[in-house]
């Protein structure tokens, strides 16, 4: 039997590990290797340059402007989108709470969770299709709203004026996540005994109270993992820029990012595709998600709240 | 065709306390209009788009808040054939399908045997396949493309099948892998007493026995395989002919004038938003809780 086992074990172990060390293993190993080389990706020319890829990313100007952007990204796309994600959820669940009653939802709240949800159901790809329309200076949802209110759309448009870009793209990743947070702490709340509400609203506590001392500790760790979650699309944002602004040049790099800019200096048509730099990118790209993975994880860790 | 907007079943039993009634407060008018209005927000832009997509073209911009003055139902038969959104949707059918049955069987397998059978590099191998969830695909791109290219695959549905099943292999062996090990094992040494074979129990017993964990996985990868962007931009280069729709509609959308025809493009946004929500509306509560503990495990 030992022999049919091993067997067994290799037949069904071999096609799945083969595919995925082809296509995800190996290019991933590629890629640090062709970092350390000068090749154009097209070309038979393939020299190693030791370091000289990491040493031009230090002084690409479009680098940094899009590690900005990046940095900025990271902070504000999962401060706001956590903000809103807590606000609702509690809402939704907790906040029909009468003083010295059950814990209790407001109406409707399966109406709105379901709701909620919908952006995030979509491509992303999709969506920044149907922002990129909404957002047109001609005609568009957004700058006909801020028109009747009484508010000057500027004249090129939302995403066409340096200014503006980047936070209109922010509204649109805040738009299609929020939902999704609205669910996940939901659920960490589901998993607090209804109890605990209790016994603070019948100590009196009022719902500000309520959130800031009981809701947000003990969602602690559901806190993390959308911070972590966040912070990766806040790293990535490839499709976002690459269809709402493909050109980010054309509005001084304002909404840039690494990935976006990877992705043209190896594939675009206009440059000379350099994809040993691109590589450099990516490694350079991989390292801060990582470290800022980690980080993350150390910064976010306080003492967990253990419900006896 | 305006279903992108239905709100699913409202009919929602919330237990309202009984305590609470006749005690109304202000309070509660403004966490309702809070949420109301975050509502708004989120399926106005979807209405919209649902909307426009039977305007006439001159229509599309310029009046957003009215209604079309002719409803225009040819629009999306222009953009099924004449914008090619049709074969767009055929090949990410086509695509999805088999990648989604490839990645089932695939991770299923692996998972099943790492989380079942004790073997040398047993936790070795359940760690790389699990690492790759930590790699940005983005660093990976490039290399890919060659790799597919050397494989002549460019520009096909197997490229794009192979692609998608490795990229999704991560997170479904090690969902199912912690599925596999929460079964009990006694049904199966059963069968193996009644001279089953290894593959016999995994197909004719485990197989039935997880249905729930790789229905939740199955979901979770058909929306993200369907949602898809960055591979077949990558692998199909706009190549038209096996162009899926997201990567399709975005090039469609990229190369038009001030002259296109619109509302022909806003009928393929609807068409391509559809089949989501509709599995959606169908399995909404599996598919919230699917991505949730998709997310905390």
């Amino acid at each position: 039997m030992r022999h049919g086992k091993y067997r067994f074990i290799v037949s069904f172990l071999a096609v799945p590990l083969g595919l995925y060390i082809l296509f995800v293993v190996s290019p991933n190993v590629q890629a640090v290797i062709y970092s350390f080389t000068d090749w154009s990706g097209y070309s038979d020319q393939i020299n190693f340059i030791g370091f000289d890829n990491y040493a031009r990313l230090l002084s690409d100007d479009t680098f940094w402007i899009a590690l900005r952007n990046n940095a900025v990204l990271l902070v504000v796309l999962p401060l706001v989108t956590i903000a809103l994600g807590l606000l609702f959820a509690y809402l939704i669940n907790i906040g029909g709470t009468r003083r010295g009653a059950v814990a209790t939802g407001l109406r409707g709240s399966k109406f709105y969770s379901a709701v909620f949800f919908f952006p995030y159901l979509l491509s992303v790809a999709i969506i920044a299709i149907l922002w990129r329309q909404a957002y047109n200076p001609r005609g568009g949802i957004v700058p006909e709203t801020m028109s009747a209110l009484g508010i000057d759309p500027p004249a090129d448009g939302l995403l066409g004026s340096p200014q503006t870009a980047l936070w209109a793209v922010i509204g649109v990743a805040v738009w299609h996540a929020v939902g999704f947070y609205v669910v996940l702490f939901t659920a960490g709340l589901a998993a607090i005994p209804r109890d605990v509400f209790e016994a603070a609203a019948l100590d009196g506590a009022n719902r500000f109270t309520m959130f800031f001392r009981i809701t947000l500790p003990l969602l602690w760790d559901n806190v993390q993992v959308a911070f972590v979650y966040l912070g990766i699309i806040a790293l990535d944002f490839f499709a976002i820029v690459n269809i709402m602004t493909p050109h980010p040049e054309a509005i001084a790099n304002s909404t840039e990012v690494v990935a976006h800019y990877l992705y043209t200096r190896a594939f675009s048509g206009d440059i000379n595709p350099q994809y040993g730099y691109a590589s450099a990118i990516g490694v350079a790209l991989f390292f801060l998600t990582l470290t800022l993975a980690a980080l993350m994880f150390r910064v976010t860790r306080r003492e967990k709240v253990e419900l006896g | 065709m305006t279903q992108t907007a239905v709100p699913p079943r409202t009919e929602s039993p919330t237990p309202t306390p009984v305590k609470a009634r006749g005690s109304w407060r202000p309070t509660d008018a403004f966490f309702h209009v809070t949420l109301a209005v975050w509502a708004l927000v989120s399926v106005l832009p979807l209405l919209w788009a649902a909307i426009t997509a039977f305007k006439p073209n001159d229509e599309v911009f310029g009046t957003p808040f009215e209604l079309p003055s002719e409803w225009r139902a040819d629009n999306f038969v222009r953009a099924w054939g004449g914008a090619s959104i049709g074969q767009f949707f055929l090949n990410t059918v086509i695509v999805v399908a088999g990648a989604l049955v490839l990645t089932m069987l695939l991770s299923t397998m692996a998972a099943y045997v790492l989380a079942r059978y004790e073997f040398r590099g047993n936790r070795f191998l359940f760690y790389v396949f699990a690492s790759g969830l930590m790699f940005p695909i983005f660093l990976a791109v490039v290399p890919l493309f060659f790799v597919v290219q050397n494989l002549g695959l460019l520009h096909t549905h197997l490229g794009l099948i192979l692609a998608y099943t490795a990229y999704a292999l991560p997170f479904s062996v090690f969902f199912l892998t912690a599925f596999f090990r929460t079964l009990p094992t006694a049904v199966a040494e059963a069968a193996m007493i009644d001279g089953c074979s290894h593959s016999g129990v995994f197909f004719r017993v485990m197989l039935p026995m997880a249905r729930p964990g790789i229905v939740s996985v199955a979901l979770f990868n058909f929306l993200s395989m369907w949602n898809q962007y960055l591979l077949p931009l990558v692998l199909n280069q706009n190549n038209e002919s096996t162009a899926v729709l997201t990567e399709g509609l975005a090039t469609l959308v990229a190369q038009q004038g001030y002259d296109a025809d619109w509302s022909a493009l806003f009928a393929g946004m609807v068409i391509s938003m559809l089949p989501v929500l509709i599995v959606y509306l169908i399995f909404q509560r599996k598919i919230r809780e699917g991505f949730v503990a998709g997310a905390i495990k």
